[in-house]
């Protein structure tokens, strides 16, 4: 069993973990991810490492309310362990010899982005975090970001906190104004990633976007993640989640993350009225 | 009682099972296992053990069964395997210990299977264990993936008196046991989990939740970890897919997907989380044993199913026993029929597949009839899900990230046949990691083989070092 060490509500809808999981923390890098499961009857989900504690044994979780299973895990307390939590999984984010680049987050895509610029920061590349939310309520990690990057970027869609605009904008007015990136990194909602990577693509700027469908095992078993990448089925969980996002095809991962919405949606009402019995 | 037959076994009716996962195969009771066992002709030249994979003493549990002493007929199977109420299940029986049976060439073969798991159903139930090992040796050992290759190792190994921690990827053990193979042929909680306490009753630790190759390396388990030797029993379990227009459209899966969310997941079981997109009309691609457990799990969870192989009936490569079953439970044999294309509608789900007809040529070199595609067949399956089931392949997480350690073009680690001796110093492999997607009893053989080299290998090297 897994313990949770420690639990931060971070906005209502996002919360982060630090779980007791030393075997996993020994081993974990940027860009990697691990797969939970909270109890004995749940499914298992993929979360990426926001952060982890080789010394302390503990590994960081970021994850946004958005169902059955994270509203679930979200009912757990400090103290409480979680049933699995295997990893770490995937491939790690390459930051070898990148002197310079700009990492493009969005939403909760921002915890998965921020040990990524964390990394480029500790090895001493320039790194400008860009990095855009729906309202200033929904912002996570700023300090963080402000911290371990070069320059920080905050985009609105309202304007309630640092610039309104999109994330997007924001880049196109650093690459016009003569920034020249060795690599974008783009890591959020499918739909950003995919202008995100339609805007580099017309600078000819190499980008790599962090994918997230759906996933079973995380071991490459089941191909349920699989993505078509430059015209072949790519496994996320092991030739991923990272992958050149010039070459992914978005249309087709939107779809297939909407594979299971009918069941989702059922099991998040069910799990939603389980709670609010128990509250009463 | 007709001599030349085999004693009928019971089995749950076809309409009702249909709608259920419970066992299809009810068992032998103990009149039924006696009255069978004495078909059997105690041979002194038993052809029957030369078809095991794993030489049972046939003859040898059949005669306690027959003295109504089932506990010693357990005894007897324990001697040469972890999990006979998995292989009295499992098994090809038809092609392996069966096909050579004396009795076999007027008649029908001894029910060997039926009665070997008739012994281990007996011995469960009645609470027989396996004999606990006497010495300890004090030196550990590693084995990956807990199979039945890597049940059986270790649990070899332990009799041995060897300390042994299996490291298993996924949260729950027994790989293709649990995640592959339906309940309705072979039940996890009863039949599967016991036959893994057994194994974990010799001494043997279990470790979930470890990538090897992700969470710790082979290198560092035995440079840094203190494991003498390792074995590697990771089996093949990346699945393929055709390559053919449409394959990554929502409502298609592999067979392993579709399998996992069902059996390790227990999607069929409302009261898990995990959802199923089960379908209403499903394409099984593919004829082995894997296609037909797709199939019929389909058929459970509500779906009209369609088998779709290319070659004919004759060449199915799934077990006779189980193309039998799915056919009496309703499923759809759609044979020398090819897919070419999915058809997807406009919110990118399946909608439809193209096939073609196909025809068998002459046997070739290989002995294998070639199936070629006739002019102008080509039709439209209405179907809106497809479960591809074209096999699987060893997954290169491990070859990859194990220095010295050498594949074949394949991914098959390589490991010579007697002892699964790989090129790696100290480092043992067998079952489908080795072969390829094979047999329960195949593996389960390849672990056996493996632990004796293994504790030959640590006996010559302490000797080496005094
Ligand atoms: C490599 C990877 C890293 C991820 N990292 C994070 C993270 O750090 N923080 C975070 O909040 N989210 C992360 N996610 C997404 C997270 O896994 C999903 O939000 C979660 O599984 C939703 O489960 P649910 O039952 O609460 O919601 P549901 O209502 O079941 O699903 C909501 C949506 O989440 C996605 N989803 C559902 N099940 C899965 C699944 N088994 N695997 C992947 N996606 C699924 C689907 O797109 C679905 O429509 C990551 C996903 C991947 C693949
Ligand atoms: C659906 C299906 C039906 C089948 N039906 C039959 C049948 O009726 N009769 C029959 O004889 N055979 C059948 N087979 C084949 C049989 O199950 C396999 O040949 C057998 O299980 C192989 O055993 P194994 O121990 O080599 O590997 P597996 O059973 O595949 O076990 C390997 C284990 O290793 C784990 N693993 C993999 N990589 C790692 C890693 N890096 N770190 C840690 N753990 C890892 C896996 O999670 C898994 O648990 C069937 C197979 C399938 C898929
Ligand atoms: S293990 Fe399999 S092959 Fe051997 S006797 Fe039993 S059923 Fe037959
Ligand atoms: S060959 Fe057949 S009859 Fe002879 S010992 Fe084996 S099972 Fe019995
Ligand atoms: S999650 Fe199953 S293969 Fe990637
Ligand atoms: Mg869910």
């Amino acid at each position: 069993m897994y313990q949770i060490l420690k639990k931060e509500v971070l906005n209502p809808t996002v919360t982060l973990m630090e779980i007791d999981a030393p075997m996993v923390a020994r081993k974990a890098e940027p860009g990697q991810f691990i797969i939970l499961r909270a109890d004995e009857e749940g499914e298992r989900i993929p979360l990426t490492i926001a952060d982890y504690n080789r010394e302390k044994g503990t590994v960081t979780i970021i994850y946004q309310i958005v169902g059955a299973t994270t509203e679930a895990l979200n009912h757990l307390e400090e103290g409480d362990s979680l049933h699995d939590f295997v990893g770490p999984l995937g491939r790690a984010t390459e930051t070898e010899g990148k002197k310079k680049v700009a990492v493009v987050g969005g939403g909760v895509g921002c915890a998965i982005a921020y040990p990524v610029v964390k990394k480029f920061h500790e090895q001493g590349a320039e790194v400008h975090a860009i990095v855009g939310f729906r309202n200033k309520d929904l912002v996570i990690l700023e300090d963080e970001f402000r911290a371990n990057s070069s320059k920080l970027f905050l985009m609105s869609d309202d304007g309630s906190c640092g610039e309104k605009g999109l994330v997007t904008d924001a880049l196109k007015r650093l690459i016009d104004s003569g920034e020249k990136y060795d690599e974008v990194i783009t890591i959020g909602p499918l739909i950003m990633m995919k202008f995100v990577s339609k805007l580099t693509k017309e600078y000819g700027i190499k980008t790599v976007a962090s994918m997230n469908p759906v996933m079973v095992d995380g071991t490459g078993m089941c191909g349920g993640c699989r993505l078509s990448v430059g015209g072949k089925t790519k496994f996320a969980c092991v030739d991923g989640p990272e992958f050149d996002a010039h070459e992914v095809d978005f249309d087709e991962a939107m779809e297939r993350s909407t594979m299971y919405r009918p069941f989702e949606r059922k099991a998040h009402e069910e799990t939603c009225n389980l709670f609010h019995k128990e509250v009463r | 009682m007709d001599v030349l037959k085999k004693v009928p076994v019971r089995e749950q009716d076809p309409e009702v099972r249909a709608h259920n996962f419970e066992e299809v195969c009810l068992g032998y009771n103990t009149e039924e296992a006696q009255l069978e066992a004495q078909r059997c002709l105690k041979c002194k030249n038993a052809r029957c053990i030369e078809g095991c994979p794993v030489n049972i003493d046939i003859p040898g549990f059949i005669r306690e069964i027959e003295k109504g002493d089932p506990s010693s007929a357990y005894k007897v199977l324990s001697n040469y395997s972890a999990l006979p109420a998995v292989c009295g299940r499992v098994c090809p029986q038809e092609s392996q210990c069966e096909e050579r049976c004396i009795r076999g060439i007027k008649g029908e073969p001894v029910s060997i299977g039926k009665l070997e798991r008739y012994a281990a159903d007996w011995a469960r139930e009645n609470g027989v264990k396996p004999d606990m090992p006497s010495e300890k040796k004090g030196k550990k050992v590693a084995v990956i993936g807990s199979g039945p290759a890597g049940l059986t190792c270790a649990g070899d190994l332990a009799k041995l008196g060897y300390d042994v921690t299996i490291f298993e990827a996924l949260h729950e053990p027994g790989g293709v046991l649990v995640y592959g193979i339906p309940e309705f042929r072979l039940p996890k909680e009863s039949v599967v989990k016991s036959e893994i306490e057994n194994v974990k009753a010799l001494g043997v630790k279990i470790e979930t939740n470890v990538v090897i190759g992700k969470s710790v390396t082979i290198d560092e388990l035995m440079e840094e970890e203190g494991y003498e030797a390792v074995f590697i029993g990771s089996g093949a379990g990346l699945p393929k897919f055709m390559g053919i227009p449409g394959e990554n459209a929502n409502g298609v899966f592999s067979a392993n997907e579709y399998l996992t969310r069902n059996n390790l997941m227990k999607a069929f079981d409302a009261t898990y989380d995990t959802p199923i997109a089960a379908g209403q009309t499903v394409a099984v691609v593919g004829g082995g044993n894997v296609a037909m457990d797709a199939a019929r799990t389909a058929l459970r969870l509500g779906a009209k199913v369609y088998v779709v192989y290319r070659r004919s009936e004759e060449e199915l490569p799934a077990r006779t026993e189980e193309v039998h079953h799915a056919k009496e439970e309703g499923i759809i044999f759609k044979l020398l029929t090819n897919p070419t294309e999915i058809l997807v509608d406009e919110n990118g789900w399946v909608k439809g597949m193209k096939c073609e007809e196909m025809e068998l040529l002459e046997p070739d070199a290989s002995g294998r009839r070639r199936p070629v595609p006739k002019k102008d067949s080509e039709f439209e399956l209405p179907v809106d899900t497809v479960i591809m089931s074209l096999g699987t392949s060893p997954n290169p997480l491990i070859s990859s990230t194990t220095e010295g350690l050498d594949i074949n073009k394949y991914n098959c680690i390589v490991a010579d046949e007697e002892t699964g001796k790989t090129t790696k110093e100290g480092v043992f492999a067998g079952g489908d990691a080795v072969i390829g997607a094979a047999t329960v009893i195949l593996a389960m053989g390849a672990g056996k083989k493996a632990a004796k080299a293994i504790d030959e290998y640590l006996n010559n090297k302490t000797e080496k070092s005094l």
